[in-house]
């Protein structure tokens, strides 16, 4: 197997096969949060790629200078200034969005994900090998956050980007809106539906039973 | 390697990892570029991030004005501009020699700041400007509305809003908060339109001149009372303690009884 097939192995893998959020659950806190537009889960996911991969680059580059000892400080603090930095680049030109998305950018330096990669593989391989493996797992990242933030925005606003897709009732449509898609619990709901979905798609991703529920007693007669 | 390393980089990136020299050398390497790095970017980056802020402020007075029942109408008339003024909180007078864009500088000097007692710090802020920019908006040689900036001490930080204020001093016209670090979902709903609706025609005194207004624990009961928001008591409580400093004898009580006399 060439390089090229190789890395575009690790590239492809975290889409579905080995999907962050939908299969190893990562990183869900903030893909619950942000969802609800698909303006606000798109720049999330695009926040949290650059972060993801740049963090990566940078720690495999020093990889073989980091002391085991302080290590997961390291990759913290490189993970942290990088979020700062983005951050600060989001309210200079974004402003709009970093203000929808308030704290959570700041969250992605606590985001399970990109510490479990740094500290994963980042750690262990060539920095090219490493961006590639964080650029895949911010693109699974990204693909179920879109997926969840448009199925929100178009079920609970109607609205895909701000555009009207469905027309409402109160304006002489058909459509009224479910607000239950605007909070919290339908974006569990939604990637609960998506686990189910992948895994009865792909029967290898179902984990093995931690327990066997105890044999039912039988009925005294 | 026979002979020692003459770059003393080469000499520490050959050291073994484990030991304290590199440990404490790599910790330092790493906070000092990633420090830089960050203060670079904030320090590169605040103009624009200000500028920002500065136009939310304009568009959030606008839209405060704009939201407000009639005002349209009357910004129509006064050329749909409102007049800035500085005034001097402690005499409740136009602050002479202090333009509007020099309000900063002066700001800066602490000699223009009076530190407050506790007793009568309700906002919890410790000290407040002397000098504050607001906004008067006229008809026919009356005030028709005020605009006062506010601030207060909420429960996850700072709460800066703008009041509006009808011309009888005593109506408030509306609300608008423009910057606040609460709970998103709980205390962060104060930024949402819905709750500011509660704002209009709510009464600050009673007919005995008595400072009544609060935001409510729950709906809303009484002329002087807006709704609370359900988990959100500390932010509540915050919002009414800002609301009553700010237009109370420490805040603005001065430049009330003036625009009352007919002063301005």
């Amino acid at each position: 197997m060439g390089p090229k097939t190789e890395y575009w192995r690790v590239l492809t893998e975290p889409l579905v096969r080995q999907n962050p959020v939908t299969l190893q659950i990562l990183g869900i806190c903030s893909a619950l949060a942000v969802t609800t537009t698909l303006a606000t889960a798109f720049t999330m996911a695009a926040s949290l790629t650059v972060v993801l991969t740049l963090a990566a680059g940078l720690v495999s580059v020093i990889r073989h200078h980091i002391p085991d000892t302080i290590r997961l400080i390291v990759q913290i603090v490189i993970i942290a200034s990088l979020v700062i930095v983005i951050d600060q680049i989001l309210q200079a030109y974004f402003a709009e969005i970093s203000r929808a998305l308030s704290v959570y950018v700041g969250l992605i330096t606590t985001n399970c994900l990109v510490l479990g990669r740094t500290e994963a593989y980042a750690r262990h391989n060539r920095p090219v090998a490493a961006m590639v493996d964080a650029l895949g797992n911010g693109l699974g990242y990204s693909l179920v956050l879109i997926l969840i933030g448009g199925i929100r925005e178009l079920f609970g606003r109607g609205e895909l980007f701000g555009a009207r897709v469905l027309p409402l009732s109160e304006s002489g449509g058909w459509f009224t809106p479910l607000s239950l898609m605007l909070l919290a619990p339908s974006a569990f709901f939604l990637l609960g539906l998506l686990v189910w979905a992948i895994r009865s798609w792909r029967p290898e991703q179902v984990e093995a039973r931690e327990h066997e529920p105890p044999a039912r007693a039988k009925v005294a007669e | 390697m026979a002979e020692r390393d003459v770059s003393p980089w080469r000499r520490f990136l050959a050291l073994p990892n484990e030991s304290r020299t590199k440990t404490i050398l790599v910790a330092f390497l790493v906070s000092a570029i990633c420090g830089a790095f960050v203060s670079l970017a904030t320090v590169y980056l605040r103009p624009i991030q200000t500028a920002n802020r500065a136009a939310e402020e304009q568009a959030r007075i606008e839209a405060l004005v704009q939201g407000i029942p009639g005002m349209a109408g009357i910004l129509a008339q006064s050329g749909g501009v409102l007049s800035t003024v500085v005034i001097d909180l402690a005499s409740g007078r136009v602050a002479d020699g202090i333009a509007p864009d020099a309000l900063e500088n002066a700001l800066a000097d602490p000699g223009n700041w009076t530190p407050l007692d506790p007793a009568e710090d309700l906002a919890g802020l410790g000290h407040r400007p002397d000098f504050v920019q607001v906004f008067l908006l006229r008809s026919a040689d009356e005030v028709s509305l005020i605009l006062l900036p506010l601030s207060g001490q909420g429960y996850g930080g700072r709460i800066d809003a703008i009041l509006a204020l009808r011309g009888d001093t005593n109506t408030i016209a509306g609300l608008t908060i423009t910057q606040h670090s609460e709970t998103p979902g709980l205390g962060g709903r104060i930024d949402e339109a819905s709750w500011q609706a509660s704002f209009p025609g709510t009464e600050l005194r009673d007919a005995a001149g008595e400072m009544r207004f609060r935001v409510a624990g729950g709906p809303a009961s009484g002329v002087h009372e807006v709704d609370g928001i359900t988990g959100a008591t500390r932010t509540g409580r915050g919002v009414t303690q800002m609301v009553r400093f700010w237009l109370g004898p420490n805040g603005y009580g001065p430049f009330l009884q003036a625009i009352e006399r007919g002063e301005f």
